[in-house]
């Protein structure tokens, strides 16, 4: 499997084209904001509490702050991450590239394989970059480790999920933009889902609990490695993966 | 070296190629002709590996384009029509990249990039970023990446297209120089760069095969006759029966209208000269012998009486947009 070749290549193309700075400069911002807010927000009641010490038990920095933090890293990935996969496949479609990439020694899931990696390596950059969020924490409070561990295990697995659904989206389609767009929709439906099962009836609501996004994400931010949880995005990116290996073969047909 | 068998492709109810035969033997250099819309570039897609056909089989260097692909596609260098590259990468990376892609083994890589570099003559922007190349460059870049790592066999869909005249001399001479260690397949629309590149041709027309060989043997088969321009002032019927009663010849047709002096087509025999006897039938009859021409018969004028006359006869036979049911009762 020649996936090295193909892998170097996409990386390089994140970082010659402004795709990956302006990604990685938004999301740091951007959190960097969430994590000043709700830190700010706990040291005022933390403060209040101090006067008033009988709420002092709820009061920790996992379910004070990195709780929250890992729930609005996860929004603004939610909008961010369609912008990373939009590229992979569709600008190869549109550029005629395609045509001479596929006809290369390499099979389709090294291709794929490739950019799929090069994907989730700038977004381990991403999120490597926010562990400056906890570093700054432990200066002032002492933070489990157990939960900052599992939280991002749960960050980095919910994100190679993103990135399936977006390489797939992107080899649906020679567009860019429609290739972020079906992304985000994807992604947006499979959070929402989980909304209505608290009205929806037993089986359905079991079911439509157990698709969201956002149910299997809480138990990784508490401290908390269920397999069910592992399982769920590890089948949903094998899903994303296998898909998109069948839409480049269906392409191929069609020529 | 590539041998084509009864390949048809259908894009939905468009078919494109239909029951496509040729072969192309090692080292030779292949011109692929044919009207736009004929099918040569999808005929070059398939044998490229990019996509398989309807029905039918290719083989390349041996090996089956659909159930060996990976074989194929190691021995095989690509050049698509609109020569797709990567805009973003520099010209130099770009060529290592498909180096490394196609398995040229890491110790020969910079020398190979370099030497297609120097054989492209693309040495001088091997730091330009692709997307800023003119037309002409990105299309030498196009063929480096297809020679790039040595390959057995060459497909090239429209090599010297967009091309000013001394890039194309420059590019021909590099793809004569390819023939004996590749076989070459290359499309183009300029018919005499076929009779300078290629030893052979195979031409296709509305999708299918429609005269493939040497080009001598094409050139023969349709014009069987040689043919001379002559212009003799005389008085016509006499000139024009003059000359047919010369053994050997076929036809003689005037090619103008009245009015001295007249002009005629004299077709004889193919190898039979004719020319030696007009001359001293003239001198005999005292007309005045004014020119004597030979006319060659190019690949061109086959081609046109190829395209055209399919054209004339059998009208949609192996057209495109032929419905499923229509087919059947054909
Ligand atoms: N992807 C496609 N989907 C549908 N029809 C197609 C597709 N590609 C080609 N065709 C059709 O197949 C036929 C053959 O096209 P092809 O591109 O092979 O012609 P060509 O000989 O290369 O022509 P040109 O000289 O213009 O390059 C045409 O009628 C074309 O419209
Ligand atoms: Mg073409």
């Amino acid at each position: 499997m020649r996936i090295w070749p193909i892998y170097k290549k996409e990386l390089r193309l994140y970082f010659t084209s402004p795709v990956a700075y302006i990604v990685l400069t938004m999301f740091l911002l951007i959190g960097g904001y969430f994590f000043y807010s709700i830190f700010a927000f706990f040291t005022r009641a933390s403060m209040q509490i101090a006067m008033n010490p009988a709420g002092a038990r709820d009061l920790n920095v996992t379910d004070g702050v990195l709780r929250p933090l890992f729930q609005n890293l996860s929004v603004i990935l939610l909008l961010l991450m369609p912008l990373v996969t939009m590229r992979l496949f569709a600008e190869e479609r549109r550029s005629g590239t395609i045509e001479l990439l596929l006809t290369y020694p390499v099979r389709d899931g090294a291709v794929l394989l490739g950019k799929y990696l090069a994907a989730l390596t700038l977004y381990a950059l991403m999120i490597a970059f926010t562990l400056a969020y906890p570093a700054i924490l432990v200066y002032f409070a002492r933070v489990e480790g157990g939960p900052l561990l599992t939280g991002y295990l749960g960050l980095l697995l919910m994100g190679a999920m993103f990135l399936a659904v977006g390489v797939f989206a992107s080899s649906l389609t020679e567009n860019q933009i429609v290739a972020a767009i079906v992304t985000f929709g994807i992604l947006l439906m499979f959070w929402v889902i989980g909304w209505t099962s608290e009205f929806a009836g037993q089986p359905l609501g079991a079911i439509l609990a157990h698709l969201s996004l956002l149910e299997h994400n809480e138990n990784f931010s508490k401290g908390v490695i269920d397999t069910r949880d592992v399982i769920y995005y590890l089948n949903f990116t094998a899903l994303g993966l296998f898909f998109t290996l069948r839409s480049l073969e269906a392409r191929r047909w069609s020529g | 070296m590539i041998e084509v068998q009864n390949l048809t492709k259908r894009y939905g109810p468009v078919t494109a190629i239909r029951d496509v035969s040729f072969s192309v033997a090692p080292g030779q250099i292949v011109g692929f002709l044919g009207p736009n819309g004929a099918g040569k570039s999808t005929t070059m897609r398939i044998l490229a590996c990019f996509m398989p056909a309807t029905s039918g089989s290719a083989r390349v260097a041996g090996y089956d384009v659909f159930r060996e692909s990976m074989e194929v596609r190691r021995r095989i260098g690509y050049l698509p029509e609109n020569v797709p590259l990567y805009t973003d990468m520099r010209v130099a990376p770009y060529l290592e990249f498909v180096a490394e892609v196609k398995g040229v083994p890491r110790g020969q890589r910079k020398a190979r990039v370099a030497e297609v570099m120097e054989r492209c003559l693309i040495g001088d922007v091997q730091n330009r970023l692709i997307g800023k190349l003119s037309k002409g460059y990105r299309q030498r870049v196009g063929l480096a990446q297809a020679i790039v790592s040595d390959p057995h066999v060459l497909v090239l869909d429209e090599p010297t297209i967009g091309l000013d005249p001394r890039q194309i001399a420059e590019i021909r001479t590099l793809i004569r120089s390819l023939a004996g260690e590749h076989t070459v397949i290359l499309s183009t629309h300029i018919l005499p760069e076929v009779s300078m590149v290629c030893s052979g041709v195979v031409i296709i027309n509305k999708g299918a095969i429609v005269a493939q060989g040497p080009i001598d043997r094409l050139v023969e088969e349709f014009f069987p006759t040689a043919r001379l321009e002559v212009e003799i002032a005389g008085p016509r019927p006499a000139v024009h029966d003059a000359m047919r009663a010369i053994p050997g010849v076929v036809a003689v047709a005037e090619r103008d209208g009245a009015g001295a002096p007249g002009r005629y087509v004299v077709e004889s025999a193919r190898g039979r000269d004719v020319r030696g006897e007009i001359f001293q039938l003239a001198a005999q009859q005292k007309w005045m012998l004014l020119e004597l021409r030979q006319v060659g018969m190019t690949l061109e004028e086959v081609f046109m009486r190829i395209v055209a006359g399919e054209e004339t006869a059998a009208d949609g036979a192996a057209g495109v947009d032929v419905p499923e049911a229509a087919e059947a009762d054909a």
